[in-house]
């Protein structure tokens, strides 16, 4: 038994910290934030030559060859930087080619998808937070005609993966005829949404293994180590905050009240680690539990980290609820992660019924 | 990362269920012992087998394996399903030995480990005083060498389980001279002498499972002492951690998740089964985010322990964390209950599993219990904040040093 990192992964996490730290310090990151795509492209070619971004597509189609548990615990790491751009909707993407492609697919996406030339990104929403493969009502074929909703970076991704009625996915290259984008006003500015509107689009249905479910699975993964990481960081920016801020001559961090809040906050934290590790670990090496924990440690953890937020609000006073005040970025990633794919009672729900509650 | 439960693990399970097969119960003759004698007799069988105290030295009695969750697990599942007796639970079990295995006399640990773990002496402890609860170390039982033997004066409260226990581990003030916690020596002895009397107090359950102690020149041997003379709040230290520890085992809020939806099917809200409510369901799930976040906190916490590494700030919490589980499926358990929520909780006792209404009325008491023993939840959150997240320290006189 042993229920620890790597060597490897620990290096992995401290590899993309580094690379996040130089390439997308807090001040860069808000003009992402602030600005029009919420994408830097510069930062995304870091990522992409360290790996990241090809990290568990097989390396026979020029990928790292990883586990998801090596993609969840970069996901964390980006998390904890609020990291801005498509890498959700990419390694999704990306798996469920990897997955469901035919050989003749994934050679055709996956080598320009593991180098981060080409960015990919999933469709799944439908009208009525309808997220579920078992949900979709899109016809497949050879074209498509409808709508998906809440498409992460819907408008600089070159494909899209497109969940279909009856559970199978489709690939819809960008470039391709008869897409509409519609901008969403989103809260999270590192991540942006479009509404797709697809009238007679030529797609190609993915006819490897069923892919849906395990990507909808890793996504939960992928959102419950993303907000760990965030979580986290915001923990952390509090204990920062009550060392350095004054009130009544002394630090706040003085004062017990805030003290137990902040205690509190980590226990929010801190214990989320090995629920989200074993959760992605699952998703490799315990088949039968995997979408089941996937659910579990979604709804936990992203539930743990938007209490965390609102906790960090508060305990910075009033410069906490201004536009200024960092903690805003990683209020609206906890709201992202909550809310993309859908709720944490929806997934509380499956994961009862999943044990035949 | 590896937790497989592969061939070998399935292997093992055999292994084990063919040693229950030949040993519980005991043969014929045996099963006349009373049961504690059983218990005693079987567990000695299960260590030999490496089943029970596998992280005690053989040397003292354990079985001294090679730390092993998988295999801990299949265990307590198959000793579980044929109600063989488990590790001797317990004070003694749970925070004397591990102590003395740290910081004891090579003769404390031959003479005390063994009769300890496989139940034939039973402990109690002896740290509160009237006036000293969080600030323990303030403690003023004295205790006075004259000759060969200590002379104890003074008296201890909260004291579980005194009133049916052979020994307790104590802290006294034997330095009256040296500062508050340089004075205290940690001490050994036998509860029953003349020297000794214990009065129940009844808790808020309407049982009494705790006491006063009342020292009036007790005595114990002069080298029943564990480290020596003025270490006595160092050697504590180690036994408080491991109390926060061993409470803090995910094992039991698992148990509860458990029986909270057995208790769901069974009970009715509006005519229809309560797990077929959508609050209830919710909520029930929503616990189990604790309850797989503890399980996989304390798979975590081993491994460092196992490798000899510090586990972190999550070590701080463990006690803290099942407690709050323990007030959301206490919670959950009276609205489960609806109208039987107006009972009393009945004679159950502590460590009775809840049964019926009452038990569950009792269990939602006792995890108050657990709140405040080994530590107020309060300054668990002193200890998270101060030494987990480096806050300031509170600015109360005399604290002890930083260790």
């Amino acid at each position: 038994m042993n229920f620890d990192l790597t060597e490897e992964q620990l290096m992995l996490q401290d590899t993309v910290g580094q690379a996040m730290q130089n390439e997308c310090p807090i001040t860069h990151l808000r003009t992402i934030f602030d600005g029009d795509s919420g994408h830097d492209p510069a930062l995304w070619k870091t990522l992409a030559e360290l790996g990241v971004v090809g990290l568990a597509i097989p390396e026979e189609y020029g990928g790292a060859g990883l586990e998801i548990l090596d993609l969840a615990v970069t996901a964390e790491t980006l998390g904890y930087h609020a990291a801005p751009g498509p890498f959700l909707g990419h390694v999704l993407a990306s798996l469920a080619i990897a997955v469901g492609g035919s050989p003749e697919q994934k050679e055709k996406w996956l080598p320009g998808l593991a180098s981060g030339e080409r960015i990919g990104s999933v469709a799944l929403a439908e009208d009525g937070g309808r997220w579920g493969p078992d949900q979709w009502q899109l016809a497949g074929g050879k074209h498509l005609s409808g709508r998906k909703e809440f498409v992460p970076s819907a408008a600089i991704a070159d494909l899209l993966v497109v969940g279909l009625a009856g559970g199978g996915l489709a690939v819809v290259e960008s470039d391709a005829t008869g897409i509409q984008i519609e901008v969403v006003d989103g809260a999270d500015l590192t991540r942006r949404f479009g509404h797709v509107d697809f009238d007679s689009t030529p797609c190609e249905v993915l006819e490897g293994e069923a892919a849906a479910q395990r990507m909808a699975d890793v996504g939960r993964v992928l959102l419950a180590a993303d907000a760990f990481g965030g979580s986290q960081r915001l923990l952390e920016m509090c204990v920062e905050y009550a060392k350095t801020r004054e009130q009544f001559g002394v630090t706040i961090g003085h004062f017990q009240a805030l003290k137990h809040q902040l205690a509190s906050m980590a226990l929010d934290v801190e214990p989320n680690r090995g629920l989200y590790w074993f959760a992605a670990y699952a998703q490799d090496h315990a088949p039968d539990e995997a979408e089941r924990i996937a659910a579990i440690a979604r709804a936990h953890i992203g539930d743990r980290f938007m209490q965390v937020a609102r906790d960090a609000v508060e305990a910075h006073g009033g410069i906490g609820f201004t536009w200024e005040c960092d903690v805003q970025i990683w209020f609206k990633r906890a709201m992202f992660n909550r809310a993309f794919l859908g709720t944490p009672s929806e997934d509380r729900e499956r994961s009862l019924q999943l044990a035949g509650i | 990362m590896d937790l497989s439960y592969g061939s070998e693990m399935e292997g093992f399970r055999e292994e084990v269920q063919a040693f229950l097969e030949a040993n519980w119960p005991l043969g014929d003759e045996e099963k006349e012992l009373p049961f504690e004698k059983q218990a005693a007799v079987f567990r000695e069988r299960a260590i030999e087998q490496g089943y029970l105290y596998r992280n005690i030295p053989k040397t003292y009695g354990g079985s001294e394996q090679a730390p092993d969750v998988l295999k801990a697990q299949i265990i307590r599942e198959e000793f579980g399903r044929k109600w063989a007796p488990q590790e001797a639970r317990g004070i003694g079990t749970m925070m004397l030995v591990p102590t003395l295995l740290e910081r004891g006399e090579e003769w404390q640990k031959e003479k005390f480990v063994r009769p300890t773990i496989t139940g034939e002496i039973t402990w109690c402890q002896g740290y509160s005083e009237p006036g000293s609860g969080s600030d323990l170390a303030s403690l003023k039982t004295k205790g006075e060498l004259q000759g060969d033997e200590w002379v104890i004066n003074g008296q201890k409260i909260w004291t579980s389980g005194a009133h049916v226990s052979d020994f307790m581990f104590c802290l006294v003030r034997t330095e009256p001279e040296a500062s508050k916690h340089a004075g205290i020596s940690y001490l050994l002895l036998d509860m029953k002498q003349p020297g000794i009397e214990v009065r129940p107090l009844r808790m808020m359950t309407g049982s009494a499972d705790f006491n006063e102690v009342f020292f009036n020149d007790a005595r114990t041997p002069a080298e029943w002492i564990v480290g020596k003379r003025g270490e006595g709040w160092l050697v504590s230290r180690t036994t408080l951690k491991h109390e926060r520890n061993s409470i803090g085992a995910a094992q039991q809020t698992r148990v509860a998740l458990k029986g909270l939806i057995e208790l769901a099917r069974k009970s009715e809200i509006a005519g229809r089964p309560a797990l077929e409510d959508s609050s209830i369901r919710q909520r029930l799930a929503e616990l189990e985010g604790y309850v797989k976040a503890h399980q996989y906190s304390g798979y975590r916490q081993l491994t460092k322990d196992a490798k000899g590494e510090d586990a972190g700030m999550i070590a701080m919490m463990m006690k803290l964390f099942s407690t709050e589980i323990g007030h959301k499926s206490a919670g959950l358990s009276m609205d489960l209950l609806s109208e039987e929520g107006l009972l009393s909780a009945g004679n159950a006792e502590l460590g009775v599993r809840a049964k019926d209404s009452q038990g569950w009325i009792a269990r939602y008491m006792y995890s108050l219990g657990i709140a405040v023993a080994g530590g107020t939840a309060n300054i668990q959150r002193n200890v998270i904040a101060e030494r987990g997240l480096g806050l300031p320290r509170d600015a109360a006189a005399n604290r002890s040093p930083e260790r």
